[in-house]
């Protein structure tokens, strides 16, 4: 079995470099912000501006893969029967989530390393290196939003879920305190987006990466979300 | 060894049956053909006896076992109707991924070649045409050696070789002992393939049996089965009837009734020539017949 969706997972991986939409999203637009708003100061935050966007970036690359990118394809494979045909091989349906979840952690290592060292070359000084932390809270934060992408490419139509997983990314990048701080976004606002799962990715990482710890809060809002979205998609994701 | 059992089975789609209490079996080195119009309950019955579907009545045993069971997909190969790939997966990458789920498979360079996919063995499949996707489809059906293989309307879109390709396979793999689970609209198809024939109207299996025994002798004319090769312009000539060549050294005369006379001279003729018969049948092209009353 492990033979099987390592052959999966690499095939993933392989049609994953052959979509250039795909890399556009997934590591392009992350380290385009980075790399734009370090250079181009404009944005209203506390101390330097690497500090503040990097953390932000690498909850965005996490919003990107396992929820846009994960979603879009997974949406359209399900269109044209693929999922369905898939699950009539002795790979199946375990084998085939399994697969696209070993490739997804995967495609976030390496955007991790390409965001950390793009941030590095920026001059990034993380005050505390809690890497563990951060690997447990980017975790969670994966399985929040993949749980999402599922549950967004098991329902709608392929060109519906196109459209709405694009908006979410737009949404979660605005109100995810990832390039603007929540203190600059209307009370109302901020508080509802402290409820969504990205504000929660991208706080919980840029504490983890400050001399402070993160808080139980993000943690706790984070894992609601990711057992709330894992359930939902298991319950609801149609195969055909 | 029973490959498929199907009993009672039933499957509604909002208001509409789509199939009603179809009951069948399957032998292992057999051709079962499941004949019927588009809608007719074709795909929906393969696909609940592929675990892809849950039927709301009924029951299925493969292999003994239930459809979707893991030991189960080792043991199946299935060709969709519809295309079923990845928009960007090379052909050849396909072929061995399919083969690297399988414990045995077969060998991925024997089925580009058989399946004449060589020349895109590097395109993309949104490349390919619909005879290329057609037979690639067929090769991941069939790279896992399968005991039953599932084929939906296999050769829909194949030109004349893909077509005569696909049919020496499934000659191939009864002789191995494959069951095959073949569904067409296309007499022909039946004619050449079928060891049994199940006809589906409207969701009900309206007819079963070896196509020999659901003919009926309409339209009178002589099938004949030979042991080698003849020269049909020649024989056509002499008899003063059509000769279609069904396949191999199988030829069919129309156009001239076929009465005593008639099969004595083809006899005599063919005597002349030492050519040995192996079937030669007087009655009708009656299947055709026969399918058009029950599915009208």
């Amino acid at each position: 079995m492990i033979r099987r969706i390592a052959a999966q997972a690499r095939l993933e991986l392989a049609l994953t470099l052959r979509r250039g939409e795909s890399l556009l999203v997934t590591i392009g637009i992350p380290v385009g912000i980075l790399v734009f708003f370090t250079l181009v100061d404009v944005l209203p935050h506390p101390g330097r501006a690497v500090d503040f966007l990097t953390p932000g970036v690498l909850a965005l690359s996490v919003v990107s893969s396992a929820m846009t990118s994960l979603s879009i394809s997974t949406g359209f494979e399900r269109h044209a029967g693929v999922l369905r045909r898939l699950g009539t091989t002795p790979l199946g349906r375990t084998g085939l989530l399994a697969a696209k979840l070993a490739a997804l952690a995967v495609v976030i290592a390496a955007q991790v390393a390409v965001v950390v060292g793009a941030a590095l070359l920026l001059g990034w000084g993380p005050r505390g290196a809690a890497w563990i932390e951060a690997a447990v809270v980017l975790t969670l934060g994966t399985a929040a939003f993949a749980g999402l992408g599922f549950l967004l490419a098991g329902r709608l139509r392929a060109e519906t879920n196109l459209a709405v997983s694009n908006a979410l990314f737009l949404i979660f990048l605005l109100t995810g305190g990832i390039v603007v701080p929540l203190s600059r976004l209307p009370d109302g606002a901020a508080a509802i987006a402290r409820l969504l799962p990205a504000e929660p990715l991208a706080t919980a990482l840029r504490e983890a990466f400050a001399s402070q710890g993160a808080g139980a809060g993000t943690f706790v809002t984070l894992a609601v979300w990711a057992i709330v979205t894992c359930g939902l998609a298991v319950r609801t994701f149609r195969w055909d | 060894m029973t490959a498929i059992v199907c009993e009672g089975l039933a499957k509604r789609y909002d208001d509409i049956v789509a199939v009603d209490d179809v009951s069948f079996t399957v032998e292992r080195g057999e051709v079962f053909v499941l004949l019927g119009r588009n809608g007719a309950g074709k795909t929906t019955t393969v696909e609940i006896i592929e675990g892809l579907r849950e039927p709301d009545d009924g029951t299925v045993e493969v292999l003994g076992r239930a459809p979707a069971h893991a030991d189960v997909r080792a043991q199946i190969g299935v060709m969709p109707q519809r295309g079923d790939l990845y928009a960007g997966i090379k052909t050849e990458e396909a072929v061995r991924l399919f083969a690297s789920f399988y414990d045995e498979p077969d060998d991925p360079e024997r089925l580009l070649a058989l399946l004449d996919l060589e020349r895109v063995r590097r395109s993309t499949y949104r490349r390919l045409s619909g005879g290329e996707k057609r037979r690639l489809s067929l090769a991941l059906a069939l790279v896992g050696r399968p005991k039953i293989a599932f084929l939906d309307e296999p050769t829909a879109e194949m030109d004349v070789e893909g077509r005569a390709t696909t049919w020496e396979l499934v000659r191939e793999m009864r002789g191995s002992g494959v069951a095959v689970v073949l569904t067409t609209h296309e007499l022909d198809e039946v004619e050449r393939l079928a060891d049994r024939v199940g006809i589906l109207r409207e969701g009900k299996l309206v007819a079963h049996g070896p196509p020999s025994e659901l003919a009926s002798d309409r339209l009178p004319e002589i099938t004949v089965s030979l042991a080698s090769a003849i020269d049909t312009d020649t024989l056509a000539f002499f008899l003063g009837t059509t000769i279609e060549t069904l396949h191999d050294n199988t030829y069919r005369l129309t156009g001239a009734t076929p009465d005593p006379s008639l099969v004595s001279r083809l006899t005599t003729w063919l005597a002349a020539r030492g050519v040995l018969v192996r079937t030669l049948r007087v009655g009708g092209r009656s299947l055709e017949e026969v399918y058009m009353e029950l599915t009208r």
